[in-house]
């Protein structure tokens, strides 16, 4: 029995492995082709660079020039970040207050924050960049307005279900000790918050890095973030030019994969508690 | 809490909530309802659009067909396929901590990137027939499940591992000291006993696939002609790709909106009722 269940479970591992090189191999490809020259990618993407198709970092300089892709990346984490921070610190207080606070506008808001959820982005979309664009918006500091907006259905609904399990009494004690609500707010609730905050912020950071549509419409003409570069060297027809489409994935993908690697343990948390309280 | 601080804690939320959504969702089924190029120009024309929307051409019927095939089997693979890889997981297999790293990792990479690295791959297959992904509807649509699998499967995959490793070691036990075999502890205890898991994991199977927009984008862009096109991006080319169609593509925008909120509330209900408690 031992035996048959260690041979089928070395059977499964080969299988699992095999699996997951295949899924890697897409990535691999790319990363491949980077190197060789515009004209040998779209015929033979599998084949190794050779002394003839091999072109160094000649397409990494070119997609550069093209698409400026360090300043579409610092744009990225511009926004990112300070959106993010923008929605966990706002939506927090926000959710706190109209879990504690039980009246009818507080649960209207609430139920409205979560139908926000279901609704597809295309509904909104012409008509928001054209608010952004009254109120000036349209710009990488007015998107993080746009950003909180979006972001706070589910920011809201994640910390309201976990606020909703932490003990009134501790609040009422601080509430006795003197605490007006904001201070128990940061003093008391934003500590016990602390790995909601992490929830939140990672599945908040894993859509925004990469929304198209959103910056596109609002600020794309002017600002390119990173997923609106790489659409970018899509340009027009006949035009494209593979190896620096290649190179630009390939610099697009590293910051994920590093960023991933170090913060694994947070991200695959915050994903199941997101989905445990969604 | 006293009142006056009910604005400090909502406020800055609820604000940007309404800019972003609350207004433009309004003005969004307002303007259904006219005829407009620039919004200050709209004028009242009933019906009108949503009548052509069905009336003038066939896009967007074709694009709802599309888009529900693509999502019957995509959410039916993706959630086999996570579940698969989720059970598999976790049993005492060499390596599994790697493995689930791998499998996870696509989710990170946007839209965008993905949908363009596999273009790579796809086309390069395609080349060898001469022909490449935008020859035939079908290449598109496979493609499509495709990355949507390779970047989907890993999420819910983590989803239910956690849902697995939920389950009281001593129910697995006591079944097996009675005398079930692995199908039966898997069909008659484990799956049950994750019914919240199937619930979330279809919800957002079932809504980011009627919504796909930027893998769409990026691999077909809805070639050959708008054959691949699903709802969300045939909305996006009859706002911005076709002159004078703008009321259209907003009468589009809310019947999309409608139509995903009954799927979802649909798939709710039906999943939530086979949910069981311990």
């Amino acid at each position: 029995m031992e035996t048959t269940n260690r041979s089928r479970n070395t059977i499964l591992t080969v299988a699992l492995s095999a699996l997951a090189i295949l899924y890697l191999i897409p990535l691999f490809l790319v990363l491949m082709n980077s190197f060789k020259g515009r004209f040998f990618i779209s015929d033979a993407p599998f084949a190794l660079p050779d002394s003839k198709t091999w072109v160094g970092l000649q397409n990494y300089i070119s997609g550069i020039a093209k698409t400026g892709l360090p300043l579409a990346f610092g744009y990225s984490l511009f926004i990112t970040v300070f959106s993010v921070a923008a929605i966990v610190f706002f939506t927090s207080m926000t959710a706190w207050c109209i879990t504690r606070v039980r009246s009818r506008v507080s649960s209207a808001f609430y139920y409205l924050l979560v139908f926000s959820m279901i609704v597809p982005f295309q509904m909104v979309m012409f008509t928001m960049s054209k608010v952004a664009n009254v109120l000036h918006l349209d710009n990488p500091v007015g998107i993080i307005v746009l950003y909180l907006g979006f972001g706070a259905g589910l920011s809201v609904f994640i910390f309201s279900g976990f606020i909703k399990s932490i003990p009134l009494e501790i609040e009422e004690a601080a509430t006795i000790d003197g605490c007006n609500p904001i201070q128990t707010f940061f003093l008391v609730v934003f500590p016990i918050l602390r790995p909601i905050y992490i929830t939140v912020s990672i599945l908040n950071t894993m859509w925004i890095w990469n929304d198209y549509l959103l910056p596109y419409l609002v600020i794309g003409s002017n600002y390119r973030t990173i997923p609106i570069a790489v659409q970018y060297l899509q340009g027009g027809y006949g035009s494209k030019d593979m190896g620096a489409m290649m190179a630009m994935l390939v610099l697009a993908i590293i910051p994920i994969v590093i960023f991933y690697l170090f913060s694994q343990k947070y991200i695959i948390e915050g994903v199941v508690a997101g989905a445990i309280k969604g | 809490m006293p009142k006056r601080y009910y604005a400090f804690f909502t406020l800055p939320t609820a604000i940007a909530f309404a800019i972003s959504f609350v207004i433009p969702f309004i003005f969004g089924i307002y303007l259904s309802f006219t005829k407009f190029t620039t919004v200050t120009d709209s004028e009242w024309v009933g019906f009108q659009n949503y009548v052509r929307a069905f009336a003038d051409d066939r896009n967007f019927i074709n694009a709802g067909i599309f888009t529900i095939k693509f999502a019957v089997v995509s959410v039916i693979l993706i959630n086999v396929m996570a579940f698969t890889l989720a059970y598999l997981l976790t049993r005492k297999i060499q390596g599994r901590n790697i493995l689930r790293t791998v499998f996870f990792m696509p989710n990170l990479i946007g839209g965008i990137v993905l949908g363009y690295v596999w273009l790579l791959l796809i086309n390069g297959i395609l080349v060898n027939f001469g022909v490449d992904i935008t020859y035939d509807p079908r290449y598109g649509f496979w493609g499509l499940v495709v990355v949507t699998n390779w970047q989907m499967a890993g999420y819910m995959m983590v989803i239910y591992i956690a849902a697995i490793l939920a389950i009281p070691t001593e129910i697995l036990e006591a079944a097996k000291i009675d005398g079930a075999n692995a199908w039966q502890a898997l069909s008659r205890i484990t799956i049950p006993l994750m019914m919240p898991a199937f619930t979330i994991c279809t919800f957002l199977t079932v809504s980011n696939s009627f919504k796909l927009f930027d893998q769409n984008l990026s691999l077909t862009a809805g070639a050959p002609g708008r054959q691949t096109a699903m709802l969300a991006l045939d909305i996006f080319y009859t706002f911005y790709g076709q002159n004078g169609y703008e009321g259209v593509g907003q009468a589009k925008a809310v019947m999309f909106f409608l139509f995903v909120s009954a799927v979802v509330l649909l798939q709710l209900r039906v999943t939530r009722s086979r949910e069981t408690e311990i």
